[in-house]
């Protein structure tokens, strides 16, 4: 394939990749920014969110499209209401400690993967997407008539993957809304600037908390029922989520939402542009590199001003 | 190209006629069956099982197809008078947990042999501790390593072929029918390596060539970005994947093609446990794929694959019988069957009495030479190579027609052969 | 203090005299469980050493031990080096990568220091990747018999390698102890009781905490080595996300900062496993509810815990 239509291919991955990501990771920026401790079982309510859109879908069995639109709906609910439960009986009993956090969610994320298997069983199942087109890409050459357009051989999309990084960018600008505009949105960011200073101003910070665990594993869940019909639902799936949340977290300076997007944008396109020009595992090598020198030279993250 | 050589003709005999009898014992009543034994404790076989971890799919049906066939050689007698039980312990697909239940097996469960293991660096990690324990370690990996010299005298692969001999069977088929400009697209580690490396070579040796080899880090979940690295002349692609994102992968292979692909021929790795039929990938008509066994029993089906597919409870379409949804690992499970019975083979011709046999076991496996067609041996007949601890047998190849593997080419075993690159039986016991 | 002294004098080593005395005890099976609980505690107390004292958490240290485990393994297997200079190349192995990560990690702090290790710790598990012609990638490889003699001792051997896996505890256990009351120690605890007092005071932070990685490291690394030696196998998966976070589950179980933490957490976690997976194949669940179980009822972990309730004087 000819370098720009490669070129464009590679950014086009990388923005689906971007789209999902960014939803993950805000969904940890929440927890991260305003309760201070590290979720480790982020990946897996991003899994369940994928098993429980299969589910789903396979329960209304003959009607796809409206199978996969009720998923939308209520899976992330189910999820966050899981992740609310988990906050209440564990997370606040343990006063949030940043530790014993870590220990408590990796047990979690023991508890979550263990008993997916035995329920949904080790297979990668498919979800059908709601539409799914196949949209061949023009691409310009100059010719001696000027610039004109043609078809490369490879070069195209899917209409389903356009909608995920449309459909991502609407639920992160409602999330920015949220948190700027609404009462709730101030009550989390007071929460978030002083704890005390918040429960003295009769915040109850208490429900915010199990709130705001339940809102991250939401999203999570939800990027994972938009990323299913492109992927599979499979009981390991969530490492990988969970560690490159974490990156984009860090990079975007914590608790900063358009930092954490604009960082998910860099890791997503990088990862996809690197691969470009080298070979496959060398780029992802680089790109792992590239990133944590980022972070050497740059501790605050790219956006962010504060330290932690 | 070397043929196995039998060291010790004496007992070849006597295993060929055990291997094809035993269905006599199964008239005898039950309480009759075990009283020929001088003991009457079960035999006992550690099963080495993926049931967490990455392979976990393919242990579910290892486990179905190991739990088959030891039911079966129980109503057939069991092992020289006595039952056979299977001692399952977990391994995770961590070669650190694997090596760990190796030793559980040999210490604490006081297991006769070790099996089962799929993945290699489970195999690779396991094997040392079960050359140290003199625990003789049957794996249904697939890999190269026992062939290689890698591993022990203790430890044996009679019930698959390896990656090797598959691959190369593999490229005069693909050169004569398919195209001799390929595009190798492989998980970038060692199985992947393997095919890399085998395959190019045997394409050579045909006069074809690789045009460009396309490694993917294992841990990928999105797999579009690579495919502008398949050169526009390629005529064929040779694709093998393994893991959860394999469906993924041949979906945007799809989707990145769309209606003006190459040809393309896979290893059913790629599609392992996965619906042919599933969203998707109807752009795999007319594509073709590696079988290790056919999972769609075939117009011509033997009556030993009939049977096969009876007892392990998989229907016609190679999924469950029970839950149509659930496909099988149908082209390396057989492995765990056959095994099983190599293990029974050997064990009546050594006169296997206690773990103190277990030298002998060593030795009579490796004087085994052929393995006929049989309920035994549904996948095909096979030659096993006491010197290097291998097995080769016939490969297949099938064609998606309307979403269904057609078989369309059955390898012979000397397409399989390669010289030995190890003679175990050199080692001491 | 005085008779603090004692008892700890008393404890450490009953448990050292303790863990020499279990080989002739046990039966097989857990003899060889515990030379490799020992081995694996040298790895999670190489870990403490750095999150217990100096208040630094990795998420990286997988890439210290594959350095030991492959720079033995490389040494031996493809340049034919003995197995005590193998040994000793893993170990200076560990060292190096670990005074290069921990030369870029240490300007960050916090998270962000747990996220860089963690990124580095991935890029040195996708090099062995890479590399596979020499270290065929996620399979790995076999360490043969013939090459894991130790001066005549054959590691394969049931009982020289509990020897040697005891040897590797003891030396690295004591040394750690030694370290702790040395001068240079008492710092590292005055660094993370107090950074700005010990800058103040004059002390180079970043050296000591640098020396305090690259020790850490070699510790972790001498583990790896060892490991390879003693059960003949070198592969990938030791490089993995999941080698990271063992440690620091084992030290955060045992006790963070406390000197026999990291060997119970290891027992405790090896068992764990070994007997739940015995009477259920969901031994996972019944992990995870431990692990809940233990933060929300021993949040210092189990000698921490101890060290609360009875043992006061404990280090």
């Amino acid at each position: 394939m000819d370098f720009g239509p490669y070129l464009m291919l590679a950014t086009l991955e990388g923005a689906v990749t971007a789209a999902v990501l960014a939803l993950t990771a805000s969904g940890l920026a929440l927890v991260f920014g305003i309760m201070r401790v590290v979720n480790v079982a982020h990946g897996e309510f991003f899994m369940l969110g994928a098993v429980l859109a299969w589910w789903v879908t396979d329960l209304m069995g003959a009607t796809p499209v409206l199978g996969f639109a009720i998923a939308l709906v209520v899976v992330p609910l189910m999820v966050a209401a899981l992740a609310t439960f988990a906050d209440m009986t564990i997370l606040k009993r343990i006063n949030y400690d940043p530790e014993r956090t870590i220990v408590a969610t990796i047990g979690i994320l023991y508890i979550l993967q263990q008993v997916t298997l035995m329920t949904y069983g080790p297979d990668a199942r498919p979800v059908t997407a709601p539409f799914n087109t196949r949209l061949a890409l023009p691409w310009f050459e100059r010719t001696e008539d000027g610039i004109s357009l043609y078809w490369p051989w490879g070069l195209s999309i899917t209409s389903y993957k356009l909608a995920v990084i449309g459909a991502a960018g609407g639920v992160l600008l409602g999330l920015w809304a949220v948190m700027k505009r609404s009462r709730l949105g101030l009550m989390m960011r007071a929460t978030e600037q002083d704890r005390e200073m918040a429960l003295a101003f009769g915040i109850p910070v208490e429900r915010i908390y199990a709130l705001v665990f339940g809102m991250g594993a939401g999203l999570a869940a939800l990027a994972a029922v938009l990323v299913v019909p492109i992927q599979q639902a499979h009981y390991l799936m969530g490492g990988d989520p969970l560690l490159l949340s974490f990156i984009v977290v860090i990079i975007g300076g914590l608790g900063s939402l358009p930092g954490t997007v604009l960082a998910a944008l860099l890791i997503g396109l990088s990862d996809g542009i690197i691969s470009v020009f080298f070979s496959p595992t060398l780029a992802k090598i680089l790109a792992t590199l590239l990133v944590a020198m980022l972070l050497v030279f740059r501790p605050q993250g790219m956006f962010g001003e504060r330290r932690l | 190209m070397t043929k196995p050589k039998t060291t010790q003709t004496t007992r070849r005999g006597a295993l060929k006629t055990l291997a094809l009898g035993g269905g006599a014992a199964a008239t005898l009543p039950l309480w009759a069956r075990y009283t020929s034994a001088q003991t009457a404790a079960p035999v006992k076989v550690g099963f080495q099982v993926h049931r967490t971890g990455i392979g976990a799919a393919y242990g579910r049906w290892y486990d179905r197809t190991t739990t088959a066939a030891a039911a079966l050689i129980n109503e057939q007698g069991g092992i020289n008078g006595r039952p056979i039980e299977i001692v399952a312990e977990d391994d995770g697909t961590d070669p650190k947990r694997g090596a760990e239940v190796v030793e559980k097996f040999v210490s604490q469960h006081q297991c006769d042999v070790g099996f089962g293991t799929l993945f290699s660096h489970v195999v690779i990690g396991s094997a040392p501790r079960a050359g140290e324990l003199k625990l003789p370690y049957f794996v249904v990996s697939e890999g190269h390593h026992v062939a290689s010299g890698m591993l022990n005298r203790y430890t044996l692969q009679p019930g698959i072929t390896d990656v090797k001999s598959q691959v190369q069977a593999m490229a005069p088929f693909v050169a004569e029918n398919l195209g001799k400009k390929v595009t190798m697209i492989f998980p970038d580690f060692a199985f992947g390596h393997d095919h890399r490396d085998f395959f190019t070579a045997a394409i050579e040796a045909q006069g074809g060539e690789v045009l460009e080899h396309i490694a993917i880090p294992p841990t990928e979940t999105s797999f579009t970005k690579y495919f502008p690295k398949i050169p526009r002349d390629t005529e064929v692609i040779y694709h093998v994947m393994v893991g959860p994102a394999v469906l993924t992968f041949v979906k945007e292979l799809g989707e990145f093609f769309g209606p003006s692909r190459p040809e393309i021929f896979g290893f059913i790795d790629s599609l392992e446990a996965v619906d042919i039929a599933s969203p998707g990938l109807e752009f795999l008509d007319g594509t073709y794929f590696w079988e290790g066994n056919p999972r769609y029993a075939q117009d011509n089906q033997s009556d030993y694959d009939a049977f096969f597919r009876a007892r392990v409870g998989v229907d016609a379409n190679g999924a469950s019988i029970s839950d149509p949804k659930d496909v099988s690992t149908y082209a390396h499970m057989f492995g765990c069957w056959e095994t099983l019975h190599v293990i029974k083979a050997g064990m009546e011709a050594a006169g296997y009495q206690s773990a103190a046999d277990r030298g002998k076991l060593i030795e009579a496996v490796e004087a085994i030479e052929e393995m006929p067609h049989s309920n035994a041996y549904p996948q095909g007949a096979k030659i096993f190579n006491g010197k290097t601890h291998q097995v080769f047998g016939h490969q297949y190849i099938s064609k998606v027609v309307d979403g269904k593997l057609l078989l369309v080419h059955t390898t012979s075993i000397e397409d399989t052969l390669y010289p030995d690159e190890v003679d175990y039986t050199t080692q001491p016991l | 203090m005085r008779r603090d002294v004692q008892k700890n004098l008393l404890l450490h080593g009953g448990v050292l005299v303790a863990l020499f005395a279990l080989q002739f005890v046990l039966p097989a099976y857990h003899h060889g469980n515990v030379a490799r609980i020992m081995v694996l505690a040298t790895y999670a107390m190489g870990y403490n050493l750095l999150f217990g004292y100096v208040d630094l958490l990795s998420l990286g240290h997988a890439v210290f031990f594959a350095a030991g485990l492959y720079g033995m393994g490389i040494a031996v297997s493809h340049l034919g080096v003995s197995a005590p200079l193998g040994l000793m190349i893993g170990v200076l192995a560990g060292g190096v990568v670990g005074a290069i990560i921990g030369a870029l990690a240490l300007r960050t702090e916090g998270v962000a220091f747990m996220i860089v290790t963690l990124m580095f710790a991935q890029a040195g598990y996708l090099i062995i990747l890479y590399f596979g012609e020499i270290t065929r990638g996620d399979e790995g490889f076999v360490i043969q018999q013939v090459d894991r003699l130790f001066f005549g001792g054959d590691l394969s051997d049931p009982f020289i390698r509990y020897y040697a896996a005891f040897t590797v505890f003891c030396i690295s256990f004591l040394s750690i102890l030694a370290l702790l009351h040395s001068p240079f120690g008492k710092t590292l605890i005055a660094i993370r009781e107090n950074q700005e007092r010990a800058v103040m005071l004059g002390y180079n932070v970043m050296r000591f905490k640098l020396l305090a990685v690259i020790f850490s490291a070699a510790l972790s690394a001498l583990a790896g080595a060892t490991y390879g030696l003693l059960f003949g196998y070198v592969g990938a998966s030791f490089a993995s996300v999941q080698y990271s976070i063992f440690p620091l589950l084992w030290v955060l179980l045992g006790g963070a900062g406390t000197a026999l933490g990291p060997l119970v957490g290891v027992f405790f976690m090896f068992y764990l496993i070994d007997i739940s997976s015995g009477m259920t194949t969901a031994y996972m669940l019944v992990a995870g509810v431990v692990l809940v179980g233990l933060t929300l009822f021993a949040p210092q972990g189990l000698m921490g815990e101890i060290r609360r309730r009875f043992w006061r004087w404990l280090p």
